[in-house]
């Protein structure tokens, strides 16, 4: 299995070490990735709110980068804000006619063109449909037997572009955890809003999300997730979200790969759980059980 | 007026952008799902099925005044939901960009919108410390900034945030697509 990678402004970032332990967990199961060099932002949610063209452009770039390579392979997007964006030129490019033509006028100052077709795929779509869980658990070097995880799908990976999910109540991510060893933790806020973008403009209205978030999420050990904006929301406001509930809500928030490469049994330097905001130490001890996160000589 | 002169003036026709938004939210049945839907409505002051209603009306000013499109946080659920199936968040979409055309748009949220773009503009990439210093240099506020400091600190801490952008992405990265953009949304 061969993929072109898209791995966005925040993995670069906030969310590197999403980037790292996806690429590692690929890695492990003789997955290929291939990074395009010059690629550039995907207009997150903000060009949208300045300008359609801008919106469906900045990720058209992308694709037209990957079909210059000429290669049969999907666009595989751990951010699901970019996910809904790549895959977004396509839907409307179904829809409207003359919108391809329009967004090529615009890539044409720099040579580009896109024609269609190149499948936008979030990781969490790859992961359950294309590797699957019976593969997952060949890999498993040390089950994570006793750790009960929230499963937290958020919005845009399954909204309004899905398709290998339900996407109001999903559950695509639990035979995976179960191949893990690891327990589902039984709550019905995988689906609902982190409060996103709101974080940075309307940050009391987010905290009021996360907050509710977090207080059913507890009973479970730690929250997986598969966006770095939801991950950023869960993991770094829990000391505002536990003053509003009056209680303490800290807890851990990884990423899905991260949990995978865990029972992989990768190191540190292919987890970086050291790099999440929130890891925390009754956490910490729990995985010393499994050994997790130990550099392997 | 000829064949070839109607086609012209057809082609030159202006759409109006606010009767493009009207259009979406037509066939609303003020059934209310959406507003039922919405994980943001609580802190609104019209829900979003009012919202629409006031779209159908053309109630424009109170619309622009209104909070409600500034705290859409783009979850999609109204528009999984809505039975008539309106493309809600798209309609959201647009009248936040109309806002930003028309400048009245609420400050605090299209600034950093303005600036996101703008440093995508210039890198291509968007490094999320330098966006971050440049939104608030740009509200010219001394106290906002404090309530992201803690994250500031703690990302920096973790030495994740990396101030420099990489060569590749010299200013003036995208200048040309975005120039383009503007002359072909500025002509239709
Ligand atoms: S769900 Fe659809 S039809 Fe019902 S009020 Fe909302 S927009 Fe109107
Ligand atoms: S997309 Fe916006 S308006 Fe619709 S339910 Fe979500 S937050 Fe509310």
């Amino acid at each position: 299995m061969k993929y072109f990678y898209y791995s966005g402004c925040s993995l670069e970032g906030t969310a590197l070490e999403y980037n790292i332990s996806t690429q590692a967990m690929m890695r492990a199961l003789g997955i290929e990735l291939l990074e395009l060099e010059d690629w550039t932002c995907c207009g997150a949610s903000a060009a949208e709110s300045i300008s359609d063209l801008l919106s469906l452009v900045l990720p058209a770039r992308n694709l037209a980068l990957a079909e210059q390579m000429d290669m049969d392979c999907d666009f595989l997007i751990p951010c699901s804000a970019c996910y809904l964006n790549l895959r977004k030129v396509d839907e409307r490019a179904k829809k409207e006619e003359g919108l391809l033509d329009k967004i090529n006028e615009v890539l044409g100052e720099e040579g580009l063109g896109y024609h269609g077709g190149i499948k936008s795929r979030h990781l969490l779509d790859v992961i359950v449909t294309d590797i699957g869980p019976e593969m997952i658990r060949s890999q498993v070097k040390r089950e994570l037997s006793g750790l009960r995880v929230a499963l937290y799908y958020g919005c845009q990976a399954l909204r309004p572009y899905g398709g290998y999910d339900d996407p109001e109540q999903p559950r695509c991510m639990e035979p995976l955890i179960e191949a893990l060893g690891a327990e589902v933790h039984d709550w019905t806020m995988g689906a609902k809003c982190c409060g996103a973008g709101l974080m940075t403009t309307k940050k009391e209205v987010a905290i009021e999300l996360t907050s509710s978030l977090l207080e059913a999420a507890k009973g479970a050990d730690c929250i997986a997730t598969v966006c770095p904006m939801c991950q950023m929301n869960l993991d770094s406001y829990q000391k505002k979200a536990s003053e509003v509930k009056q209680e303490n809500l800290s807890i851990s928030v990884f990423y899905l790969p991260q949990l995978i490469g865990m029972a992989f049994g990768l190191g540190e330097e292919d987890l970086k759980l050291g790099l999440n905001m929130a890891y925390t130490n009754s956490l910490k001890a729990k995985l010393a059980e499994y050994r997790v996160g130990i550099t392997q000589q | 007026m000829s064949e070839e002169k109607l086609e012209l003036a057809e082609e030159h026709t202006i759409v109006d952008p606010m009767a493009a938004i009207q259009e979406k939210v037509r066939a609303c049945m003020q059934c209310g799902t959406c507003t039922g839907s919405c994980a943001n409505s609580f802190a609104m002051d019209y829900t979003p099925r009012q919202l629409w209603r006031m779209l159908q009306l053309g109630l424009t000013d109170e619309l622009f005044n209104s909070k409600t499109f500034s705290l859409c946080s783009s979850c999609y659920y109204c528009t999984l939901r809505c039975p008539r199936g309106l493309p809600l968040t798209e309609a959201i979409h647009s009248l936040k960009q109309l806002a930003v055309a028309r400048g009245i748009s609420e400050k605090k949220g299209s600034r950093f919108y303005r600036t996101f773009v703008e440093t995508v503009r210039r890198y291509g990439r968007v490094r999320e410390m330098e966006l971050m210093a440049r939104y608030f240099l740009s509200m010219k506020s001394p106290i906002l900034p404090l309530s992201f400091t803690p994250l500031g600190v703690k990302l920096m801490l973790k030495g994740k945030v990396s101030p420099e952008m990489p060569k590749l992405y010299g200013p003036g990265k995208l200048d040309a697509i975005f120039r383009k953009v503007e002359q072909v949304e500025g002509s239709s």
